[in-house]
């Protein structure tokens, strides 16, 4: 068996389980591997919370690779928590983080492997609950039959939202038949959607309607939210592997929430508003999850770091920390902006392991740019590479999305340009510079100002794959890598799907179709096959362009964007206009503050230097607009 | 190349119970963040991507247990002449940044220039439970291992299959008596239990070899580094021997378990 260490737990943060007969327990499961599934920061703050409780634990579980689960299944040996090793049977609620598509068939293969029934309608009160969070539930319905809870939004507060009913439910002795009443009741609590309560129709092909069956139940269910990011200090005790796993490293989260209004990127749209974390709160858990877990290396995470309004601070103080070593601590600034305050930041990060910069312009053009609303001139970005150069970096990495919306052949050639011109720049600089263009294909997703988009067919994604491929080749010094362009396309199927691709998923599950956003275990015929012996037509799900009028599958759910915002936002993304950051320019309001009374946390109302990301604003005079901005209190003040 | 006025202290540990399951290389992460977090002064490579001045000795196959592991650990010129580091107390500073199931028992000053621990371990001292012997057939094994002229192995090494004869590897072999069990497994034999001497050189001999040598049908079950022995000036030792073992269950302290009550506080 390869990899023993994924399945012992041990780790350090990973205090001895809180367990006991009266308690609600959650086994929270990551649908891959223990190595992409340990740095989980939402499992982990969730597990934190819930272990914080007097009246719940939690315990945590990831697939398991074949090896084992071949043993498992030959042992009859259940899923199980790799904390106490305990069924994942024995739980009360079986809860999984989705940020994949991909992962949907390893959530049934968990469920299955757990001696549960995979369909919701097959498991009563002597089953646990089967409920999923993150970013991928703003479209849930792909998993309707499987599921018996989904969470939208923030974490934080409504696991103990349902914690509480499911407490009660274990102290009724969940009764014959009491589960209806338990799904009903979290119905109730604001940001979770019980699948079963609704009923759906069709006109033909298309969505006619999806209604709540009673009364009590919302007919939109609004993602939740938590308005303050000081008040949740979490992880307070990031786990520790002891085996290799991804991002293995100290990982403190400076602010939640993107308003650069990328139209591509569903993680902008679906967290707003932004909140930061208070500077010295940042400062605090960088200082003591150094000491505690003896990494010397930290990542400050966000949707785009550079944009902490304490981030020149943060670093500073980060380089001088002592840590009792003569080794200066590694720091991670991961999604920079393209401009040369960003290039300023990382030659802060005074450090011999100046390995490489990555840098996202995502596509070739500024014509394509604009549509995208990723508003870098190209000019910022020759700067940003140039200063690069100049200050030691020999490597850049560049990240491009082809497929998007109104491409032309042009705007894809624009990234073998941008490649070769950045490699000349280095030239300046050193004898054997490289660029490594990476490119993925643009997958449409809920909520964003694309989910009206039809995807680009797989043959079309491959052609604009080998234009760069033929035009790259030629280009010393310019590295090119990119997606499967199988994958986006399946990706794209569960992205957008409706409850119609249960039984799909069921297929695909049942043939062993599992880990399937692995390259050796991806198989596109499953997908395809498992489609047409449903009478489902693939590019009517995946490469149709909707229309403004057409019942989407996630419209009875909401992320606080209005709707009319995301088509006048695409209408715009057409006319290639772009549309500044709210943080510092006017609300347009998109919905996420207006419709929760929230307001974005910033704790300075002035921009940070280089913010303006090519718009042309004056950027320096933001504090002096009339945007709402909460400048936060004086840390003194606080509690 | 190592900086001329570090200074190297030797740990010895042991690895007991599910941490059995991490790797060398595992292990390896696990002591850099240790040894940060115990803020010893550790010295680190020099060039574009600095590294712990660790060395490891032999490495334990992922599963296997042990109740002598070694590292050698350079620190910054002067840590210990100048009384910065007292490895005296260096023990309850260290084990508590361990993971449940490795523990430290002893530290030593290396001098400079000493030999590796790569090159200076010469045999080890196994344990290794085989579940499907019973004592008689085991004495059979054992009888038959010593008596065979060769025992060759066959391996795949870069692609190509190798034929080593590990029989002069094998120093001793005898059937043991669980009873020899040290304190800190926390198992019992599920078969017969075989205790082996097995040389290091020029390559070491696996426990797991030793029993396909003699029967390729034969799958070992848990199993137990005891000693590391060294050849010095023609003496057989360990790079640090333990103070004189108490009788076997008379309160040897039990680091592991005490370590895993206090994290669990």
């Amino acid at each position: 068996m390869a990899k023993p260490a994924r399945y012992i737990g041990l780790e350090d943060g990973a205090a001895a389980s809180a367990r006991a007969p009266h308690k609600v327990g959650w086994l929270l499961c990551y649908p891959d591997t223990y190595e992409i599934g340990l740095p989980n920061q939402g499992l982990q703050i969730l597990r934190e919370i819930v272990n914080e409780r007097d009246d719940a634990y939690a315990e945590r579980g990831y697939a398991v690779w074949s090896d084992l689960e071949a043993i498992m299944r030959r042992e009859r040996i259940p899923f199980f928590s790799v904390e106490t090793h305990t069924s994942a049977a024995d739980f009360d609620a079986i809860a999984f983080n989705l940020s994949a598509e991909l992962t949907y068939t390893n959530v049934l293969n968990c469920v299955d492997l757990a001696g549960v029934p995979v369909r919701s309608d097959e498991r009563d009160e002597t089953h646990p609950l089967v409920i999923i969070g993150g970013h991928c539930t703003y479209n849930p319905e792909p998993l309707a039959d499987f599921v018996d809870v989904v969470v939208l939004g923030d974490g934080e507060e409504v696991i103990g939202d349902i914690t509480d009913v499911l407490r009660e439910w274990r102290a009724e002795g969940k009764a014959p038949g009491s589960k209806a009443n338990v799904l009903r009741a979290l119905a109730q609590v604001e940001g979770v959607y019980v699948p079963s309560l609704y009923d759906v129709s069709y006109d033909g092909p298309f969505l006619a309607e999806v209604t709540p069956r009673f009364a009590d139940v919302p007919e939109r269910v609004e993602k939740r939210t938590v308005a303050d990011l000081g008040e949740w200090p979490y992880p307070k005790q990031q786990l520790v592997p002891l085996t290799e796993v991804v991002h293995d490293r100290l990982n403190v989260e400076v602010f939640r929430g993107c308003t650069r209004g990328c139209r591509f990127c569903q993680a902008g749209m679906i967290t707003r508003p932004v909140r930061e974390r208070p500077a010295d709160q940042v400062r605090t858990m960088i200082d003591e999850g150094l000491q505690r877990t003896g990494y010397d290396e930290v990542t400050l995470t966000s949707l785009s770091t550079a944009d902490f309004s304490g981030i020149e601070q943060t670093v500073d103080d980060v380089m001088n920390l002592d840590t009792g070593s003569a080794q200066p601590i590694t720091l991670g600034l991961p999604s920079l902006r393209v401009d040369a305050f960003t290039v300023g930041l990382a030659n802060k990060i005074q450090n011999a392991r100046r390995t490489g910069l990555t840098f996202a312009p995502e596509a070739g053009t500024w014509r394509m740019r604009q549509v995208i609303n990723k508003l870098i001139r190209e000019e910022d970005l020759y700067g940003a590479v140039g200063s690069a150069y100049s200050q030691g970096w020999r490597r850049m990495k560049l990240y491009f999305l082809t497929g998007l919306p109104s491409e032309t052949d042009e705007d894809t050639l624009g990234i073998a340009e941008l490649a070769k011109n950045c490699v000349e720049l280095g030239r300046e600089h050193h004898k054997n510079p490289s660029v490594t263009v990476s490119v993925g294909g643009f997958v449409p997703k809920p909520f964003t100002p694309f989910q009206w988009f039809g995807q680009n067919t797989e043959d079309e994604l491959r052609r604009k794959i080998n234009l760069l491929k033929d035009t790259t080749r030629k280009m010393n010094g310019v590295q090119l890598k990119w997606h499967d362009p199988r994958a986006s396309v399946i990706e794209g199927l569960l992205s957008r799907g409706d409850r119609r691709l249960g039984p799909v998923l069921e297929l695909v599950w049942r043939r062993g179709g599992v880990f399937q956003e692995w390259g050796e275990h991806f198989d596109e015929r499953l997908w395809l096959d498992a489609m047409a012996e449903c009478g489902l037509d693939p590019d009517w799900y995946i490469h149709r362009h909707r229309t403004e009028d057409e019942v989407l599958p996630w419209d009875h759910l909401s992320a606080g964007l209005h709707k009319d915002f995301l088509w006048m936002d695409w209408q715009d993304a057409l006319a290639e206009v772009g549309l500044p950051d709210c943080r510092w320019t006017p609300c347009y309001d998109c919905g996420a503050c207006t419709g929760y009374s929230i307001e974005h946390i910033v704790a300075s109302a002035t921009p940070p230097a280089g913010g303006s990301q090519g718009t042309g604003q004056p950027l320096d005079a933001g504090h002096s607009v009339p945007v709402s901005l909460t400048p936060r209190m004086p840390q003194g003040a606080r509690p | 190349m190592t900086p001329p006025h570090t200074e190297r202290i030797r740990i010895r540990f042991e690895k007991f119970g599910r941490i059995r399951f991490t790797s060398h290389r595992d292990v390896a992460r696990v002591w850099e963040r240790s040894l940060r977090r115990s803020r010893l002064p550790v010295s680190y490579s020099e060039g574009f991507s600095p590294r712990p001045r660790l060395r490891f000795g032999l490495a334990l196959a992922t599963s296997h247990e042990s109740c002598g592991e070694y590292l050698d650990v350079d620190l910054e010129p002067g840590a210990v002449s100048s009384g910065l580091v007292d490895i005296d107390v260096l023990i309850p500073l260290v084990n508590p940044t361990l993971p449940p199931g490795m523990s430290i028992q002893a530290i030593a000053h290396v001098e400079p220039g000493a030999p590796s621990l790569q090159e200076s371990v010469d045999s080890c001292s196994w344990l290794v439970d085989v579940p499907q012997l019973n004592v008689g057939e085991a004495h059979d094994l054992v009888e038959r291992a010593l008596a065979a002229e060769e025992l060759p192995v066959t391996r795949a090494r870069k692609g190509k299959s190798v034929t080593d004869d590990i029989r002069p590897n094998v120093r001793t072999l005898r059937v043991a008596d669980p009873d020899e069990l040290p304190p800190a497994a926390e198992w019992q034999p599920a078969g017969a239990l075989l205790r082996a001497e097995l040389g290091t050189q020029p390559r070491a001999c696996r426990t797991a070899e030793l029993l396909a040598a003699v029967d390729p049908t034969l799958e070992e079950g848990r199993v137990i580094r005891l000693h590391q022995w060294t050849m010095v000036d023609g003496v057989r030792r360990e790079p640090i021997p333990l103070p004189a073992s108490p009788p076997v269950g008379a309160g040897i302290a039990r680091p592991s378990t005490a370590h895993a009550n206090e994290r669990a506080s």
